[in-house]
């Protein structure tokens, strides 16, 4: 049987580097600022729970952030392990944080210096690498 | 590891790596991270000038800002990242961003080319942020003395210069602490008139 135009079209495979099919704003629908929460590139985030069946409206980006998160990752670490941008990450997060699926934990706001305490742990840490 | 054990969560913290194009930020990263350095978007809008304007839209644009990234786990309750900055003047308000609560910033130079640093130096400067310079030595390039290059660069006479090779872990972790004992000084110096009652620690 001759190839139709249908099984040609379907070799036109797309790869990695031709980026995301999805664009990321469609998998934010559209939003640029998450609905809860304020999320720092170090933020850490840790999940609460599986995505459960009631958790309705979520989409497979926000389940690959719970199941990365089983373990602490910073907002920035999430960004590069799922390739999408932190403006993306950071809706996703929001969506997760008012359904209590993840905790955030921020850094300090930096309007002071740090404590000399801070210091000698990361001094000491560095030392011992 | 089983949901809900928030024991764990680490506090986080961050250096800075800036310093032009090519002067090996990435390289430095990577020496000391204990992970291949990771690189994040940041995807910006910048939106057309005007209020109300429907010709704007069409106008939008989207650039596209990579920050390369590492890790260093002091402790199971501390985790140290390291940030290199992008390089490009009109991403300053990324190095806004990346600079809130970063304990202190490595200014990477090379003598060949140390206009380079000048944008990142006098970005730290205005911004009170404590920082260091490290002269990348590269292979084949000639060795000047660090108080050569402070002059070159006009700096303050208490920022560190230091020589180093951003491949070589043992050198990167010596300016590493340098910074950090820099840093913890100016704290310190800061610390002192807000507090006349202060109890040593």
């Amino acid at each position: 049987m001759e190839p139709s135009i249908q099984d040609e079209t379907d070799e036109l495979w797309v790869d990695a580097d031709a980026g995301p099919v999805v664009r990321p704003y469609a998998m934010t629908r559209g939003r640029t600022q998450p609905t809860s929460g304020n999320f720092d590139l170090i933020t850490i985030v840790v999940s609460v729970r599986a995505v459960s069946p009631v958790d309705v409206g979520l989409g497979p980006e926000h389940e690959a952030i719970v199941q990365l998160c089983r373990q602490p990752f910073s907002v920035a670490e999430l960004s590069a392990h799922l390739n999408l941008p932190v403006g993306t990450v950071r809706v996703l997060l929001g969506d997760l944080l008012s359904r209590v699926l993840i905790v955030a934990h921020n850094p300090d706001p930096g309007m002071e210096p740090p404590g000399d305490d801070l210091f000698e742990a990361v001094i000491n840490g560095i030392r011992q690498l | 590891m089983a949901f809900g054990n928030f024991d764990a969560v680490p506090k986080a913290t961050k250096l800075l790596v800036a310093g032009g194009f090519g002067v090996g930020k990435t390289t430095l990263v990577g020496t000391i991270s204990e992970i291949k350095p990771l690189r994040t978007e940041e995807t910006l809008t910048e939106a057309s000038i005007g209020i109300d304007n429907l010709d704007g839209l069409a106008k939008k644009t989207t650039t596209t800002v990579a920050m390369d990234f590492g890790r260093i786990t002091i402790s199971s309750n501390l985790v140290l990242y390291l940030f290199g900055t992008p390089g490009q003047d009109r991403f300053l308000f990324v190095w806004d961003e990346l600079s809130t609560g970063a304990m202190g910033a490595v200014v990477l130079a090379d003598t060949r080319r140390l206009d380079d640093s000048f944008p990142s130096i006098d970005y730290f400067e205005q911004r009170g942020m404590p920082f260091v310079v490290g002269v990348n030595c590269f292979d084949g390039a000639r060795r000047y003395q660090p108080d050569e290059v402070r002059i070159a660069l006009d700096l303050d006479p208490d920022v560190p210069v230091i020589l180093c090779d951003a491949r070589d872990r043992e050198s990167v972790k010596s300016l590493l602490i340098a910074l950090l004992r820099h840093a913890q000084h100016v704290a310190q110096q800061q610390r002192i008139p807000a507090g006349p009652a202060q109890l040593p620690a």
